[in-house]
């Protein structure tokens, strides 16, 4: 019960913190350009290759497994149909977001967090500017961004891994398979998961802060802040992939 | 024994606490505090580790909000203060954080030059030479190119302060110190403090434990016992109080700040 009471207060604060965020975001044109510019290139530059690495074995297996479960039915030739489906709708998104989101949430908290047992981030107040702006804005309008981009990489390198495989197991031509895939996929398919990661691009960013903001006792509340990061994403995203799936598919 | 002895220094009073209360969840901090501080003066808070003594300093620029009570600066109320004003009053009031709290990824021209930016204080090549005049002050002229952690814990403290006064406030809040130091850099930090009240006629508190660092620079004292801040004198009341806990702690009496708070 008390935890429930707690996990209500997580989100009731998650909340305010969106809330502050957002009316920094749209009322000063602008979050810092310079600032975001740093966290896009970090959070989506640096986060390019466990992307491409996570599709590109993704495609490859799954490929493997349709092709050997739809061989008993002759129809492992229509596995490429399968594959870009499960890629571009479920699996680039979610898992993007899934292995960004502990990349790049557990640096937010590590890093807002060490500036809070510093009282870096009470400096940044008493300065005279606000670490909304300064700290939070930035890297949610970042992950907001980036995300979108990191999924959009991995659909298509999912596809290529899937089609190397279906090519050499299959016996199938490039072509053909890039057909069977333009043949499957619609241009909502696309956008449903592309409009997914744009919210787990928020739910990373904000969890992040919000977890490194409220960091208490030093480097070893830092060390468990970070923990409890790389989980809270994990779960939040697969959570919310099955509502915005439910929500999406729903229209 | 008075509650309140005369009161040497100006008049003019530029903050104040009254009736304010401060617990986090069951540890209560302030019951209450009341306190008045003057212009021009030097304030010393004095009391135990881990009793709170930042946390008024954190609640005068609202870092911290009051659970009830009123806090004026400048005859205005800062509990009730719009966001938009608070602005206004960090730049009158700064603060030197306990551990500097200086950007690590900034450089210590771009620390310095923050509050300058945030402000809009002028042109870049009049920040520039602030960043110049205020590094002189300090006396560590041609360090603006240095990263934080390439400075030791006693450079940190003077980078901060230098930090602090970029703006020319008119009120500066030091939040221990000297603590963490050797003893060269103890006694360069209590000169600055003294240079720069000098030299700048700032009102200044300084929360403390150091009693050393509490005398050489203070004009008066406030001493935090029990959750309050009731006695407040100079430093020669300080020295000839009757009041137990307070002559301890003047004393040195390390059994003082285990047993503070418990005793009547």
């Amino acid at each position: 019960m008390s935890a429930a009471i707690k996990l209500l207060g997580h989100i009731g604060a998650v909340t305010r913190l969106s809330g502050r965020t957002f009316r920094v975001v749209f009322s000063r044109k602008f979050v810092d350009r310079s600032l975001l510019s740093a966290q896009m290139d970090h959070a989506g530059i640096g986060s390019w290759s466990i992307a491409v690495l996570t599709a590109l074995f993704t495609g490859a297996v799954m490929a493997i497994q349709f092709a050997d479960g739809l061989e008993p039915y002759g129809a492992s030739l229509y596995t490429g149909k399968m594959v870009s489906l499960g890629i571009v709708r479920e699996l680039g998104p979610t898992l993007t977001a899934v292995l960004v989101g502990g990349r790049v949430g557990a640096g937010f908290t590590a890093e807002i967090g060490s500036m809070n047992v510093t009282e870096q981030v009470d400096a940044i107040s008493a300065l005279g500017a606000d670490p909304i702006e300064k700290l939070v804005a930035p890297r949610v309008m970042a992950c907001i961004i980036m995300l979108p981009l990191l999924t959009l990489l991995a659909d298509f390198v999912g596809c290529f891994g899937a089609m190397l495989v279906v090519m050499t197991d299959v016996g199938v031509t490039a072509t053909f398979f890039i057909e069977q895939v333009l043949d499957t996929l619609v241009i909502a398919d696309l956008l449903h998961g592309l409009a997914k990661a744009t919210f787990f691009g928020y739910f990373i960013a904000i969890v992040g802060c919000y977890v490194g903001l409220n960091t208490r006792g030093g480097t070893e509340g830092v060390g468990r802040s970070t923990t409890d990061t790389v989980v809270a994403i994990s779960i939040t995203v697969l959570v919310s992939n099955f509502l915005l799936t439910k929500l999406f598919l729903s229209f | 024994m008075p509650d309140e002895t005369i009161q040497p220094a100006p008049p003019e009073v530029v903050i104040q606490f009254k009736d304010v209360r401060k617990a986090f969840g069951p540890n209560v901090i302030y019951d209450p505090l009341n306190l008045t501080v003057h212009r021009g003066e030097t304030l010393t808070v004095i009391g135990g580790s881990g009793k709170g003594k930042s946390v008024m300093l954190k609640m005068l620029i609202r870092l911290l909000q009051a659970d009830s009570g009123s806090i004026t600066a400048f005859g205005e109320e800062v509990t009730t203060m719009p966001e938009a004003k608070l602005l206004g009053l960090r730049r009158r009031i700064a603060m030197l954080f306990q551990g500097a709290a200086l950007f690590d990824s900034l450089t210590v021209a771009q620390n310095i030059k923050y509050p300058l930016v945030e402000h809009k204080w002028g042109t870049r090549e009049q920040m520039d030479q602030r960043v110049e005049e205020v590094l002189d002050m300090v006396g560590m002229p041609g360090i603006q190119h240095l990263k934080p952690s390439e400075l030791s814990g006693g450079m940190k403290k003077r980078v901060g302060l230098a930090r602090a006064i970029a703006i020319q406030p008119d009120v500066i809040l030091y939040d221990e110190p000297t603590t963490g130091l050797d003893p060269i850099n103890v006694r360069r930090i209590n000169g600055l403090i003294l240079r720069l009240q000098r030299r700048l006629n700032v009102t200044s508190i300084v929360v403390t434990h150091d009693m050393d660092s509490c005398f050489t620079v203070t004009d008066r004292i406030a001493f935090l016992y029990d959750r309050r801040m009731d006695w407040t004198g100079t430093k020669e009341e300080a020295l000839a109080t009757d009041f137990g806990p307070l002559r301890e702690f003047v004393q040195g009496g390390r059994g003082t700040l285990e047993a503070e708070g418990t005793e009547d």
